[in-house]
């Protein structure tokens, strides 16, 4: 990963939205803080109604915030309409202007900038070209595919030259395959043009394969802020790991805390060494979470023992599900080989071995 | 056995649509025919013949008549679609609130209210103003022609508004476009064709008026069908065929023109 400078674009400074008032109020983000670096690819996600599109809607100027600042290169835009601020939004529905061709939609940001007609016309073209939509410049807005009105809605954003750019869902509405594409193509564009990206999604993997840094959200706070293999990885909570992946939640005795690390004794009597939630001092039991691909069956005695309940074949690996001894229950996700035989049945008893530096202990 | 219930299957569907269709045209095509007629009956056939067009154009009091009603229903009907845009934007760019549904029945009252009670409202709340200004032009007829005109003008705008993307507006703004831009770039062109059907909605009602009309007119201004209106009580000629027929034209080829421009989506 290139190393970004440490420049914020967007300080957001103990935010507060609240809906309705009085009994009814509901706060949409609850005193939230975080820091968007400059060029940085940075996602806020999190499930529907966790606050991350009324976070974009602050920052690009839709709505206002009830408390707190929104710094862009430190100057509060908190107060200004959004036709003051040089922030543009990728719409979830594209919003296209459907009485003007492709090139004059593109066009339009600058045009209200009051920018010369060449430069514009130049502009347009070489915006045209990095969205390759030069043929359909002509085109109305209705007389494109999905994915070309995608294509036309990033130019016309980024044409501009905005600060920071702002992704409210762009890729919701496509396919599987389109999307997949436009992963690429948003990840290419955002490299080309060094421009802060701020995406909003509420798809992990779309998450986890784009961005420099993730913000995970859930009842308008984040609760954690880190690259994508720290967050899959080092999950402080329990929401953050569960939404996340999949992933095994166990109970364990915690002993030896220091140095970010643990001895985490499991319920099987097992001991195993496993990471601590930056900044979190466990107590005596805490949650410890485990990966299914980090674990192992195997047919001697493991650190952990149970019953194969359940045996699913995905293609690229089978997720088998074992009932623990001690009651909970926990997956193994094994990579396929071909014509290997797999080795395991249902009802076998089995030990599960986990690696070193597999286990994480949550914060929660 | 058929599974659907279908009206068309019903007994006497057939007949009872067959005698609405003859009523409702009957009449008309009974009319049409006899502005073609050479004789001065309307009711006995003597030839073909255009004479009674060339009469109708021929006559001044018709003529007059016919620029008052166009004069009064062009004025009335760019009025009453401005103050439908207005009052159209107001009702639609707005969260819903207590009292929403009044204004919306405040506006539409000249649905709701019974034409003569306007009419004679408003003939003599005008009188009295007369008497105070000594005003006794066109200004009466084109103030109350507005008033009658704005639903008209202003239910294809409000439904055009409602069907419009609010994100749009959201999206000129985003890109650098002052409140007053969005309007002219994004809004208005998009209203347009509502715009535009809400004008001929109105010039058509405005032409058509006769009730507040008859009473609302100072002598000498009466308009094509208060003028027919008046011809009519001393005896028909088919020369009020002929003017009946030209009428007709125009209001079918405006109405036609307002469902094409009312059908064309963005």
């Amino acid at each position: 990963m290139p190393d970004k400078p440490d420049r914020n674009a967007i300080e957001v400074v103990n935010v507060s939205k609240i809906f309705g008032s009085g009994e009814g109020q509901v706060a949409a983000l609850d005193k939230v803080s975080v820091s968007i670096r400059e060029n940085e690819f940075f996602t806020l996600l999190g499930p529907s109604g966790c606050g991350k599109t009324t976070l974009l809607r602050l920052i690009a100027g839709f709505d206002f915030p009830t408390a707190g600042e929104i710094l862009l290169y430190g100057q509060d835009i908190a107060p200004l309409p959004p036709f003051k601020r040089p922030v543009n939004t990728v719409f979830q529905s594209y919003a296209l202007f459907p009485h003007m061709t492709v090139a004059d939609n593109i066009g339009f940001g600058l045009e209200m900038l009051g920018k010369p007609k060449a430069e514009i016309k130049a502009r347009v073209a070489e915006m045209l070209k990095l969205v390759k939509m030069e043929a359909l410049a002509g085109r109305r807005t209705g007389q494109i595919s999905g994915g070309q009105q995608q294509r036309v809605a990033l130019a016309r954003a980024l044409a501009p030259q905005p600060k920071v750019l702002l992704l409210d869902e762009p890729l919701s509405a496509l396919d599987y395959k389109l999307r997949k594409e436009m992963q690429i193509e948003l990840k290419r564009l955002q490299n080309e043009t060094g421009i802060t990206f701020i995406f909003v999604t509420h798809d992990q993997e779309e998450a986890l394969t784009m961005s420099d840094r993730i913000a995970v959200m859930s009842s308008g706070k984040i609760l954690q802020v880190g690259s994508p293999w720290d967050i899959y990885d080092k999950p402080a909570e329990r929401f953050v790991a569960d939404f996340i992946g999949e992933t095994n939640f166990l109970t364990a005795a915690i002993s030896d805390v220091g140095n970010g690390k643990a001895r985490a004794t499991l319920k099987s009597g097992a001991t195993i060494e496993a990471t601590v939630a930056e900044g979190f001092q466990p107590k005596d039991n805490a949650t410890v979470v485990v990966r299914p691909e980090h674990a192992k069956l195997t047919k001697d005695k493991g650190d952990l023992s149970g019953t194969v309940e359940n045996i699913v074949y995905f293609g690229t690996d089978t997720h088998i599900h074992v009932r623990l001894d001690s009651g909970e229950a926990f997956t193994v996700r094994q990579q396929n080989t071909r014509s290997a035989g797999f080795g395991f049945e249902r009802d076998d008893k089995v030990g599960i071995l986990i690696g070193n530096d597999a286990a994480q202990v949550l914060r929660d | 056995m058929a599974s659907n219930f279908s009206i068309k299957h019903q007994p006497g569907f057939t007949a009872i649509a067959a005698t609405c269709f003859v009523v409702l045209y009957l009449p008309i095509i009974v009319l049409v025919i006899y502005a073609f007629n050479a004789a001065t009956s309307t009711s006995e056939w003597g030839g073909f013949s255009l004479k009674w067009f060339q009469s109708a154009y021929q006559n001044t009091q018709v003529i007059d008549a016919t620029l008052r009603s166009f004069q009064i229903g062009a004025i009335a009907a760019v009025l009453s679609t401005i103050f439908a845009t207005m009052a159209a934007l107001a009702t639609t760019r707005t969260a819903s609130y207590p009292g929403l549904t009044f204004k919306y029945a405040a506006i539409n009252q000249p649905l709701m209210v019974p034409e003569i009670v306007t009419a004679v409202a408003l003939l003599i709340f005008f009188s009295r103003i007369k008497i105070f200004t000594g005003y006794s032009g066109l200004g009466y007829l084109i103030a109350a022609h507005t008033a009658f005109c704005i639903p008209f003008a202003y239910l294809p705008i409000r439904a055009r508004l409602e069907n419009m993307d609010l994100t749009l507006e959201r999206a000129a703004a985003d890109l650098y476009a002052t409140p007053w831009k969005t309007f002219r770039r994004i809004t208005l062109p998009l209203l347009w064709p509502g715009i535009l059907a809400g004008l001929m909605l109105a010039f058509v009602i405005s032409l058509d008026d006769v009730v507040i009309t008859e009473f609302v007119k100072s002598g000498g201004q009466d308009t094509l069908p208060t003028y027919m209106l008046g011809q009519i009580r001393r005896g028909i000629t088919p020369e009020i065929n002929a003017i009946s027929t030209a009428f007709l034209l125009l209001s079918v080829a405006i109405v036609t023109l307002f469902f094409f421009v009312s059908r064309k989506r963005d």
